[in-house]
């Protein structure tokens, strides 16, 4: 790419709006981060758990299958038969002997090896593939797999560092808190689509200062605020984050008289939905982005993970899926669901943030030549931040964004 | 209205198209307040993508178990939510009484909901059916259950007012 988009000379503080909308940053995008050096979360091994189980989904626009095959190994696959390209899996999930490409039938086994050609030899000794004609050089193209405790990544670099490495040992042992290797279960799938380009959803988790101003849901109920206790961190790279809170003492002081949007007297008519029992040492709510397509979210007793699905520079699929463990009783998964109310399409605090992110969308799509401003606790980022009011989180991710866009 | 028991089936069938016809007449125009009326105290209304209801999964898009609960979501459209203005109209048709569960008539109908936004062109934001149990309370029939499934794979941002 011709350097024809240059940062702005301040550097971290400001961030340029042609990156929210134009379409060669999407193609460089793709090309360095969805198909570069990351590991991209695709599924729980809770959703493939017998042999010949997939789960079809996406890499950034790549459409990839996770299958467990005879071994019961976990592998990903492309999406696109080695032939013609058909894009052979119609399904989000299912359960299969064997992949076939409907469109000539090129047959592959759940690892990706190609296992058959119709007509290979031609009909009455007539046309057929060439003697030399390999199957085992037209395979489906298969990534670089990684599973940790039921979570499973994969990778299209050729070279890539393992996972935990990949994490760095903060975002791991977080990561470690929810996925301790205790089986988990599947509650459900909520899916929504986003008019935002989809660094607008890391920023706005990134960013945990916004949820004391904009959520007067969460607020007023005092599930969050930045006047409770608040711990972020940052990987040594920059590209993932944890935003950690507990429960502290809630009123009005002149510290949180900024926070207009703080209702004191609103109260739940069913106040059910907002009973979170003790789950995990010290934290109630734990939000991780790792880089580039999740958000890990433990919101007192919700799980969920938030993958992220570019689908143009305008627009990203938020695909929700629920769990909770194999082993939690009637009530707590009843809890699970019930204060899933928060979340999603239709939660009571992720409305604001998707149409937030829709506002920004517009404003910026049309003033490609103007900055954001990022000053928030000053211009730089430390991994280790005592306090919610900043916007460390989001320069430390533009940080790696520009070394590896070459921006 | 007493008892759903000793109506005839043609009476069942005006007064379930009635009661469908008041409550997208309540929702089409705005006046949630009246909702949750038309809905027993302890009463189930979910919105499900299908995907779930078709694998069994328990997950809810939207989920309330209690009239409170769906004066809650009530409180947080006029009060707690930031979202850009739009009107959301709903159509039902293929009203079908399906049968009884116990005292509860069983209901089945089919939905499909219009958004309109400021800037852009009317479109279909969600279509699915209604799963539906009614009851008569105060002599009026109620919904004791409403389950909307809905096929529309994505929810198109934001599902903010009730179906």
């Amino acid at each position: 790419m011709t350097a024809r988009r240059s940062w702005p000379r301040e550097g971290s503080t400001r961030l340029p709006y042609w990156v929210y909308s134009d379409p060669d940053i999407y193609a460089r995008e793709q090309e360095r981060i969805f198909c570069g050096s990351t590991w991209n979360y695709v599924a729980l091994e809770a959703e493939i758990p017998e042999a010949g189980d997939f789960k079809r989904t996406f890499i950034g626009d790549k459409s990839v299958v996770v299958t467990r095959d005879s071994e019961g190994c976990v592998n990903v696959v492309e999406n696109r038969c080695a032939h013609r390209g058909v894009q052979f899996c119609q399904q989000h999930l299912g359960h299969v002997r064997e992949f076939m490409c409907p469109y000539h039938q090129w047959t592959y086994d759940l690892s990706g090896k190609l296992l058959g050609v119709p007509f290979r030899r031609g009909i009455k000794a007539q046309g057929g593939m060439p003697s030399e004609f390999s199957l085992a050089e037209h395979g489906l193209r298969r990534l670089r797999v990684a599973c940790r405790n039921g979570v499973i990544f994969a990778s299209f670099a050729g070279d890539i560092e393992p996972l935990e490495q990949y994490l760095g040992c903060e975002i791991l042992q977080l990561f470690d808190r929810v996925f301790d290797g205790r089986q988990l279960k599947i509650l459900g799938y909520s899916r929504q689509l986003t008019p935002a380009n989809w660094k607008l959803v890391m920023e706005n988790i990134k960013d945990p200062y916004h949820a004391s101003l904009l959520h007067v849901f969460l607020l007023s109920f005092g599930l969050n605020r930045a006047d409770q206790p608040n711990r972020l961190v940052i990987d040594p790279s920059g590209r993932h984050a944890a935003g950690m809170t507990w429960r502290g003492e809630q009123k009005r002081t002149t510290d949180n008289a900024e926070m207009r949007s703080l209702l004191e007297d609103l109260k739940l008519n069913d106040p059910s939905m907002l009973d979170p029992v003790k789950e995990y040492e010290r934290y109630t709510i734990v939000l991780m982005t790792i880089w580039p397509n999740l958000v890990m979210q433990q919101q007192s007793n919700t799980l969920a993970m938030r993958q992220v699905i570019t689908k143009g520079p305008a627009a990203f699929e938020l695909a929700w899926t629920f769990f909770g463990y194999a082993t939690d009783d009637a009530a707590m998964t009843q809890r699970r669901l019930r204060q899933a109310n928060l979340m999603g399409p239709a939660g009571f605090v992720s409305i604001d943030d998707s149409e937030v992110l829709a506002f920004v969308q517009r404003g910026t799509s049309c003033a490609t030549e103007a900055d954001g401003v990022l000053e928030m606790d000053g211009c730089d980022w430390a991994q280790e931040t005592p306090h919610a009011v900043t916007e460390g989180e989001i320069r430390a991710m533009y940080e790696h964004y520009r070394k590896v866009m070459e921006l | 209205m007493t008892a759903l028991r000793q109506e005839s089936p043609a009476a069942l069938r005006a007064a379930a198209e009635a009661l469908y016809a008041e409550y997208l007449g309540c929702l089409n125009e705005e006046r949630f307040e009246e909702w949750p009326d038309f809905f027993v105290e302890r009463c189930l209304y979910k919105i499900v993508p299908r995907e779930n209801f078709d694998r069994g999964l328990p997950l809810a898009t939207w989920l309330c178990e209690s009239r409170g609960y769906l004066k809650d979501r009530v409180v947080s459209i006029r009060k707690t939510s930031v979202y850009a203005p739009r009107y959301i109209r709903r159509i039902v048709s293929g009203i079908r009484i399906c049968g009884w569960k116990g005292d509860l008539l069983e209901v089945r109908a089919d939905y499909a909901a219009f958004e309109t936004s400021l800037d852009d062109l009317t479109r279909v934001f969600n279509v699915g059916a209604y799963h539906d149990l009614i009851t008569v309370e105060d002599g009026r029939l109620k919904f004791q259950e409403k389950i909307c499934i809905f096929d529309s794979m994505l929810v198109p941002n934001s599902l903010i007012f009730p179906l």
